[in-house]
């Protein structure tokens, strides 16, 4: 079965060359022009990835992927006209995985879509479980417990954190970390680094203002405690 | 001398001086009046007291010429005196005419000696008898030949009148002080508003727009504080409205170039079923729409770096890594960073995004105008790193160093060539990177060669 894409985005034309590119790529392309509509969509179509541009007409799309957050951890994509830091963090805030500049080329898209895509494989780790304080952390399972009880992570937040305890202690700069998280190069923004890293810190620590585990190093970049 | 004044002090020191002035006057003519006629007052009380005396005494003196065989000296030395009074009498017929107890005649002003035999009233003088003042006066007495005289010295007015020169004086220069600082606070005090008003434009200049300066509810200042507002909040809306525009046409731009760089992508992917010559008029499509992108999007952040650019984020950066890899990224891999001693471990604070672009807008300089960078260096100190990018092109002609810079200038050369490949914001975008940085930017002869090199040097800053 091929993958599926949904697609949101109010400009028909590019909707529609979008839909060109992906579908050279072999993927199967549904299409929502609003966020209600792509609200539908999304629960018939069961995409893989979910592409969701910012401006839209009815809720925006930092509504959209906030209430697609609500129930789901598919791999979203937020495609601004404006990269200003405003909306890059507000969209990676909301919950996005990643982002892309208009006008990007379809083959940029379809990179940053394989990516995410092979973050959503299961880790295959030889420890069968890491232990981070009072969290335990099951790579291959993709699962992370406080006291028996599951924490909800995304794929990405997820593969951020098993980065960061595959070697506990070690600093992770913000271009290793896009590298192996998000599969950027050198010139990968590192926003997307540090706004993953305050998502996952609402969700693993105790106290998201003061982290003891996922911990800043002023200059360097980011390392984990136990 | 005003003139000199104005061009030479500050208005804080011209209205501390004219406070000093002004006190120095009053004070001085108050004293000269007080020293004056205190001065008056206590020679005529002094001159009043002496006379009245000098007159019973000449009185005793008539008496005793009337007598017989009188001696003159006993006389003399007997009557009453006041302090400081000393008598002397002319007896015409002694053998010695002058008598007197204390006196020589020389202590007597000739003048005042003739006047008195020759008048037939009292004559008084005012002298100076052993570098003291002195007061003589005489007269001749009635129905007598003999002339009495009295010398009193004033020198004990004298020195109180000094003393009260020096405490005078020593007034008026305190007076002359307490105005001058009391001029300094007071200009301290008018020019605090305008001290606030310095600040506040300040701080627009340097691209906080919405500085507003706050009245003090003073009448005077607040037209004035009213009005600069005024002229911040025009400013404020104008700049933002350029700048908006700006940014609005860009955004704009950028769906319908969306549309086009993925259409153009897709036809490009169906390349093999094209006839030659759309292969051919796809590839000028392509290329134009690429470098109407790139203006588009070099036209967005010049207009971000002109809203006073507030997402930039400085952090340590390996400036050896960042040329290796923008080189490597440019197609220039062969191309090795010869870091120089001094340098150090390359790292500085900046913003990633920006110094990618300052060096690949560089680079891309050099392919356009040159083969490529033939010889990119690093040398530095503790506070600053340098970083040089040469090429064997034709060089910068003198007279463009300075204009390259500029925003769609583009050098004659590139005219002459008539190539459309120049967006021409590249090395602006450059200067206004590097001005972010605090650093600077300039072109030089590559030495010993042909070719321009590129210089650009960023502080370091502060990694704390």
């Amino acid at each position: 079965m091929g993958t599926r894409i949904l697609t949101v985005e109010d400009d028909e034309r590019i909707r529609t060359v979008v839909r060109f590119g992906l579908e050279d790529e072999g993927w199967i392309v549904a299409e929502a022009e609003s966020g209600e509509a792509a609200i539908e969509e999304f629960n018939r179509f069961d995409p893989d990835v979910v592409l969701i541009d910012i401006m839209l007409p009815g809720i925006n799309g930092f509504d959209l992927c906030r209430v697609l957050r609500r129930n789901s951890d598919v791999p979203i994509i937020m495609v601004t006209a404006r990269d200003d830091t405003h909306d890059v963090v507000a969209g990676l805030e909301a919950g996005a995985d990643d982002y892309m500049t208009k006008p990007f080329a379809p083959k940029e898209l379809s990179a940053r879509i394989r990516a995410l895509l092979r973050r959503n494989r299961p880790l295959s780790s030889d420890v069968s479980m890491i232990r981070i304080g009072d969290l335990e952390v099951t790579p291959d399972q993709g699962v992370v417990k406080r006291g028996g009880e599951e924490i909800h992570l995304t794929k990405t937040e997820f593969r951020l954190l098993c980065e960061l305890a595959s070697n506990p202690g070690k600093v992770f700069s913000r271009e290793s970390l896009l590298e192996k998280v998000w599969g950027y190069d050198y010139f990968g923004d590192g926003r997307l680094v540090d706004v993953h890293v305050r998502r996952l810190r609402t969700k693993v620590e105790l106290d998201a203002a003061h982290p003891r585990h996922v911990v800043t190093v002023r200059g360097m970049g980011y390392k984990l405690q136990t | 001398m005003l003139k000199y004044l104005r061009l030479g002090l500050g208005l804080r020191s011209r209205i501390a001086l004219s406070f000093g002035l002004g006190g120095l006057m009053v004070s001085a003519l108050l004293s000269l009046t007080a020293y004056s006629v205190t001065r008056t007052t206590s020679l005529e009380q002094r001159s009043e007291a002496v006379e009245s005396q000098f007159f019973k005494n000449a009185g005793f003196v008539q008496a005793a010429s009337l007598t017989e065989g009188a001696s003159y000296g006993d006389i003399l030395r007997d009557l009453p005196q006041l302090a400081g009074a000393s008598p002397i009498a002319n007896i015409p017929g002694n053998a010695n005419p002058w008598v007197a107890p204390r006196l020589a005649p020389e202590d007597l002003p000739t003048e005042l000696v003739e006047r008195v035999a020759q008048g037939d009233g009292a004559y008084s003088m005012r002298y100076s008898r052993n570098g003291s003042r002195t007061l003589a006066i005489g007269v001749r007495v009635s129905q007598t030949n003999v002339s009495y005289f009295e010398v009193v010295t004033l020198s004990e007015i004298e020195s109180s009148l000094s003393s009260l020169r020096t405490t005078l004086a020593a007034a008026s220069l305190g007076t002359t002080l307490i105005a001058a600082m009391l001029g300094v606070w007071a200009a301290g005090r008018a020019l605090r508003p305008l001290a606030s008003v310095g600040d506040a434009a300040q701080s627009i200049a340097a691209g906080d727009l919405d500085t507003r300066i706050e009245g003090k509810g003073d009448p005077d200042l607040d037209t004035f504080v009213g009005s600069f507002n005024d002229m911040a909040s025009a400013l404020e809306t104008r700049i933002e409205r350029d700048t908006r525009f700006a940014s609005d046409v860009s955004h704009e731009l950028r769906s319908p170039l969306m549309t086009l760089r993925a259409s153009i992508d897709v036809l490009d992917a169906r390349r093999s079923e094209l006839s030659e010559r759309s292969a051919a008029a796809l590839n000028l499509l392509s290329d134009d729409v690429t470098r109407f992108q790139r203006l588009v999007e070099d036209l967005l952040e010049i207009s971000r770096s002109d809203a006073g650019s507030i997402d930039a984020s400085f952090q340590p950066i390996d400036l050896r890594e960042l040329v290796t890899r923008v080189l490597s990224s440019t197609g220039h891999a062969d191309v090795e960073v010869n870091v120089r001693k001094g340098a150090g471990d390359c790292v500085l604070m900046g913003d990633k995004r920006r110094l990618v672009q300052v060096v690949s807008n560089l680079i891309e300089n050099a392919d356009k105008y040159a083969t490529g960078p033939t010889a990119v260096g690093l040398s530095g100190n503790e506070s600053t790193l340098r970083l040089m990018i040469d090429d064997n092109g034709p060089g910068v002609p003198l007279d463009e160093r300075g204009l390259i810079f500029d925003r769609f200038a583009r050098g004659a050369m590139a005219r002459r060539r008539g190539s459309g490949s120049g967006a021409g914001l590249g090395l602006a975008l450059v200067a206004e990177h590097v001005r972010l940085h605090h650093g600077r930017v300039w072109v030089e002869d590559v030495p010993e060669l042909a070719g321009s090199r590129f210089v650009v040097e960023l502080p370091r800053g502060s990694q704390a």
